[in-house]
């Protein structure tokens, strides 16, 4: 090994990769397969959490930052003047074999600007992945790019292989993609999605007949959306992100708020900060809308095209529909209770499970672990002490914000006013 | 009325199952249940010791895990925490859990199984830890090998883990603070104890112990640690609420900062 040379490399073809902000290397359950090495972990492994408080699970590198398009939002687009580099296949195969025996990482994500041709580029990201599963009896999790305009065959054959495929569509809106990406159509992004999906619902009744059917992309398929680069909306990015879900059977669609990299009228200044908070409330509002059995029309709609910054996704819907409410955590069914602001989905499910024995009052919900500075406003249990008073929704708001301490106060609150 | 009794075990989970066998058997009023190595004669209760004795306490093991397995994997969670009093919490446990209908581990709001079920999930989250900063080095003789220092008894929960995972290389992952670790030859996995010179943490100095390559994948990893990270994105808070750093001196990619 050429230590110093490959270290040059790494540093170069990280620092490229750590726009992509997925890491999960959750959802698959490859097992280990004749004493090779590796095996995958249904709930993912976090191995360690960079100093920005992001999850480091795998080892995230480019195969190249040598890339032909030209997006502005990309910090290896062509025209920006970085030092470039490319790993050789077995170059990758090594790092990522030598750091997973050390327990560094749960497997590899490989990605790779885009060289000579689409096609050529997904080619030699399905030879690592290839080499990795056949040559090293490799069975940690690996998860690949499918590059944008990449063949149907090449994208059958990376699923045999991947655990996890994943195209990133960066920009939410058509509008957007033309005036940054000037070079990609939006018929670029989907068609692997397309693929790769058929591929999947096919294995999958395939395994209901014939249980031994080989794994393909058994963690299925992610996308990520930049956040703040050009000028979206809450609406226009979580309308789209559900139709991604639904179209394409996304596993998770990542939403990243943009770090500046370039100087591009187009774009937001070097600089500015980045829109972190908003990107928290947006995750806050896909969760809803994955496990909380919300539909994106109550969250967003023309009368709200923006989510509150000051409070979170669920309690401004509270807040907009006080009529639901209050709700007896001793009666109330399943899917009232997960809709009451401070409560979680694991607190739901305890509170399910505990009502069966006895009636359940403050004390109980509170070693349950409900929020109850939010929850009170919104519950009635067994205790004669409940919100008694009509209080509309700013009061409440008011009341809420009084007593909570969120790391991101000082971003939306001018000091409380003094009487509210 | 029976006076009561505190049951002295020998600190094993067998021990523990056994005294349980015992008080059931013989409806001991129990006062306490302790280790046999910091046991305190209470004023008023007589002591019996138990001999650790696998048959009762397989009994035992099978009539919970009969009336549920949630419940059993619990109780066993909770015992490695070896918190103070947890035996008189579980025994509370296994008493309520006994003369209830099934499910009675659902009851969350009784005290003692939310206190369990808490208990029980802590040392989940420190298996799972562990399970991610285990950091193996390569020694000349060709074993991967990693201290750790866990705040519960996790070794045993995590043998599994790393057996099913690193199936073709030799490793050892040694708990400096209980001193014994696990040993993995390529078949079987065994509890070792071994006389440790020193502690192989986060030193700058070389240890002529481990392969020359070792040094030179541990500085990629550094080097990668450092460039996956966003400047204008940091958050020290996240950070060690995520690796806190008690768990720093055995991270090679914390070097530095130890």
């Amino acid at each position: 090994m050429n230590f110093d040379r490959i270290r040059e490399k790494l540093n170069i073809l990280a620092d490229a990769a750590k726009y992509d902000i997925s890491c999960a290397s959750s959802g698959s359950d490859r097992t280990n397969k004749n004493k090779g090495l590796g095996n995958a972990s249904k709930m993912g492994i976090c191995h360690s959490y960079t100093p920005d408080g992001r999850c480091v699970s795998l080892l995230k590198i480019l195969l190249t930052n040598h890339c032909i398009f030209d997006c502005a939002y990309c910090v290896t687009r062509k025209s920006n003047d970085v030092p470039r580099a490319a790993f050789k296949v077995q170059e990758v195969v090594d790092l990522t074999i030598n750091f997973y025996r050390r327990n560094y990482i749960e497997g590899l994500f490989l990605s790779s600007g885009i060289f000579k041709s689409p096609d050529h580029t997904m080619e030699r990201l399905v030879a690592v992945a290839k080499k990795l599963r056949e040559e090293e009896n490799f069975n940690g999790y690996i998860h690949l790019k499918s590059i944008p305009g990449a063949s149907d065959e090449l994208m059958y054959e990376a699923g045999l292989y991947a655990d996890r495929l994943s195209v990133n569509i960066e920009v939410p809106t058509i509008s957007g993609l033309k005036l940054l990406a000037p070079d990609k159509k939006h018929e670029d992004f989907t068609k692997p999605m397309e693929k790769v999906k058929n591929e999947i619902v096919r294995y999958q009744s395939e395994r209901k007949i014939i249980k031994n059917t080989p794994k393909y992309a058994p963690s299925g398929q992610s996308t990520q959306m930049i956040v703040g680069a050009s000028g979206e909306s809450d609406k226009d990015i979580m309308y789209s992100a559900t139709y991604y879900y639904k179209t394409y059977n996304m596993k998770r669609v990542y939403y990243s708020g943009y770090v500046p990299v370039t100087h591009d009228s187009r774009l937001p200044a070097i600089g500015s900060q980045v829109p972190m908070l908003r990107e928290n409330r947006l995750y806050q509002t896909d969760w809803l809308l994955r496990f909380y059995g919300f539909s994106i029309g109550e969250l967003l709609n023309k009368q709200h095209p923006n989510l509150d910054m000051d409070v979170d996704p669920k309690l401004s819907w509270a807040l907009r529909n006080l009529h639901h409410f209050p709700v007896d955590i001793n009666k109330g069914d399943k899917r009232l209770l997960a809709r009451i602001p401070g409560i979680g989905m694991q607190s739901v499910d305890k509170i399910m499970k505990a009502r069966k024995f006895r009636k359940l009052n403050w004390d109980h919900l509170k070693k349950i672990g409900v929020a109850l500075n939010r929850a009170q406003y919104f519950v009635v249990c067994d205790s004669n002490q409940w919100e008694r008073r009509d209080l509309d929704a700013e009061r409440i708001k008011g009341m809420i914000l009084q007593n909570s301490y969120g790391k991101f106060r000082d971003q939306y609150s001018t000091q409380l006013s003094l009487f509210n | 009325m029976n006076a009561s009794t505190t049951l002295v075990y020998d600190g094993s989970f067998n021990g523990f199952l056994t005294a349980v066998f015992v008080a059931f058997d013989e409806k001991i009023n129990v006062a306490d249940i302790q280790k046999n190595n910091q046991s305190q004669n209470g004023l008023f209760s007589e002591t019996e010791t138990i001999f650790t004795h696998v048959d009762k306490a397989k009994r035992v093991w099978n009539g919970i895990r009969n009336k549920s397995h949630n419940a059993i994997s619990n109780i066993y969670f909770a015992f490695l925490s070896e918190t103070e009093g947890v035996e008189m919490m579980l025994y509370t446990y296994i008493q309520k859990l006994m003369r209830a209908k099934n499910g009675k581990y659902l009851d969350y709001s009784d005290s003692t199984v939310l206190f369990i079920a808490q208990l029980a999930r802590k040392v989940g989250r420190e298996k799972h830890r562990m399970e991610a900063f285990v950091r193996f080095q390569l020694t000349k003789d060709n074993i991967y090998f990693a201290n750790i220092e866990p705040d519960f008894d996790v070794l045993p929960l995590i043998s599994k883990h790393f057996r099913d995972r690193y199936a073709d290389q030799k490793w050892l992952i040694y708990d400096v603070k209980r001193k014994y670790g696990i040993y993995y030859d390529l078949d079987h996995v065994e509890m070792v104890s071994l006389n440790l010179k020193d502690i192989h943490h986060n030193k700058t100095v070389k240890s002529d112990a481990f392969a020359t390559e070792e040094y030179e994948y541990q500085t990629l990893w550094n080097d990668y640690f450092k460039s996956t990270n966003i400047a204008s994105r940091i958050n020290p808070k996240l950070h060690t609420q995520h690796v806190p750093k008690r768990y720093w001196k055995y991270l090679s990619e914390k070097k530095e900062a130890v």
